[in-house]
């Protein structure tokens, strides 16, 4: 099910408070972003404009002193732990500068294990984490532990992790981290193409360059949405110079 | 850079005329620079007038290949030999604009920062999209192109960044300041006193 205008992730006059009375900071005040399939939203923003709150918001790992965030249509507010714990595994994909991969296990039984957890059968989890790793370039590297990997191809397995299976929303909190520019950009180019398949992309980043990949961009201040930028063209519009 | 140069490097690959060399011109810079077939025309008449290229007979077809000269490659080596000089380029409206706006009386130059970041950031995704659509080997030259573009316009974001920054601490000396005026109306800082002149 999706929301009532198709949005993958609707999130709706949302605020996020930390603390109370004369301490209280505000990290979101009244904010609404909605990401619909096929879309790649970057939300830019000054450090503690709230960007990586927001994110949070947006897959559960927070919740929102006022507000709804919806995902799928499914608002997270009505789900229990267990509930938040499932559609976390099932629909939405992670891609953080921390990678956190387990270094007890190998790239392929990383990259699997969400899927183990939800109730997929080993053998079936292993050939859907050999795809995803084959998606991201690293085929023969399966087999491999973290330690045994570069930064970059750490990377690309952390990214194999957030799209295996069907994820339906990736969630990328600067993702490219301290990779260099040829690899992040690869990085990104493999969040493209995902979010060009029809799952929903909701990108964090101060980097001007990686928001370029986006259809859409917001500027958070000071925990509001102040601006956008209107969607683009089709490459053959932007060609003629007819895309604006 | 002028086109010039551009036709020049084109020659060198052996001889064209003049709707060849604009095709090849924009194959090579994609669309980001389109030539009309009168610049074409007009650039290499300069360029015979010089000497840094010669016209050849016309073929059947009524077309007039032209061939690069030895002068033509001697200039085409210096140029590529030398750097582009910053000083060159046109002003940058953009940084003069924002210094107006800050000493402009009722400019709100937090509004004007972000609506430029808002209209770099767009041109950036235009870029990407352009460049992610172009991955064909034969295509590295107008990725590298949009790649030049890409990383000219993520500097000016991030100079904006730092102007908002540096706003936030910003607070005008006095509303309305001017240039100190001599007696005789000029600028102080410009025009040496009379005393300064003679020494």
């Amino acid at each position: 099910m999706s929301g009532a205008d198709g949005a993958i992730l609707d999130v709706r006059g949302v605020h996020r408070t930390h603390g109370t009375g004369p301490a209280a900071v505000h990290a979101l005040r009244g904010v609404s972003l909605a990401v619909r399939p096929g879309e790649l939203v970057a939300v830019m923003g000054p450090s503690g404009s709230g960007k990586s709150t927001l994110l949070a918001l947006a897959g559960g790992l927070d919740s929102p002193t006022a507000g709804e965030v919806r995902v799928d249509g499914q608002p997270l507010a009505a789900l229990d732990r267990r509930g938040l714990a499932r559609l976390r595994r099932r629909r939405v994909g992670y891609i953080f500068q921390d990678l956190n991969l387990l270094g007890s296990l190998t790239a392929v039984e990383n990259v699997a294990l969400p899927l183990e957890l939800d109730g997929t059968g080993v053998r079936r989890a292993r050939a859907l984490a050999l795809a995803a790793l084959a998606e991201v370039g690293l085929s023969e590297l399966g087999d491999r532990f973290p330690d045994q990997l570069s930064g970059g191809q750490q990377q690309r397995v952390a990214i194999a992790r957030a799209l295996v299976g069907e994820r339906r929303l990736v969630l990328a909190d600067e993702p490219t981290g301290a990779l260099d520019s040829q690899t992040g950009e690869a990085v990104l180019h493999l969040l493209r193409r995902r979010v060009d398949t029809g799952a929903g992309g909701l990108l964090v980043t101060h980097e001007a360059r990686h928001a370029g990949w986006a259809d859409r961009v917001v500027f958070l201040r000071d925990g509001v949405l102040v601006d956008s930028t209107a969607p683009l063209g089709s490459v053959e519009q932007l060609l003629s110079g007819s895309g604006r | 850079m002028s086109i010039r140069h551009g036709l020049l490097a084109l020659l060198e690959r052996g001889q064209m005329y003049g709707y060849q060399l604009r095709a090849a011109f924009e194959e090579s810079t994609g669309s980001t620079w389109p030539l009309n077939i009168g610049q074409v025309y007009t650039t290499l008449a300069r360029l015979e007038r010089d000497g840094l290229v010669r016209s050849l007979p016309e073929s059947e077809a009524g077309q007039r290949p032209y061939e690069i000269t030895d002068a033509g490659r001697a200039d085409l080596t210096l140029w590529f030999a030398t750097p582009v000089s910053r000083a060159d380029r046109p002003r940058d409206e953009l940084s003069i604009k924002l210094a107006l706006a800050l000493t402009t009386p009722g400019v709100d130059v937090r509004s004007v920062v972000q609506t430029q970041r808002a209209a770099t950031m767009r041109t950036l995704q235009e870029l990407t999209r352009l460049k992610y659509a172009s991955d064909r080997p034969e295509e590295l030259p107008w990725r590298l192109v949009l790649d030049a573009m890409v990383f000219q316009a993520e500097a000016e974001v991030r100079w904006l960044d730092h102007c908002e920054t540096s706003l936030v601490r910003y607070r005008p000396a006095a509303p309305g300041w001017r240039p100190p005026i001599d007696a005789d109306g000029s600028p102080e800082a410009v025009v040496p006193t009379d005393e300064e002149a003679r020494r």
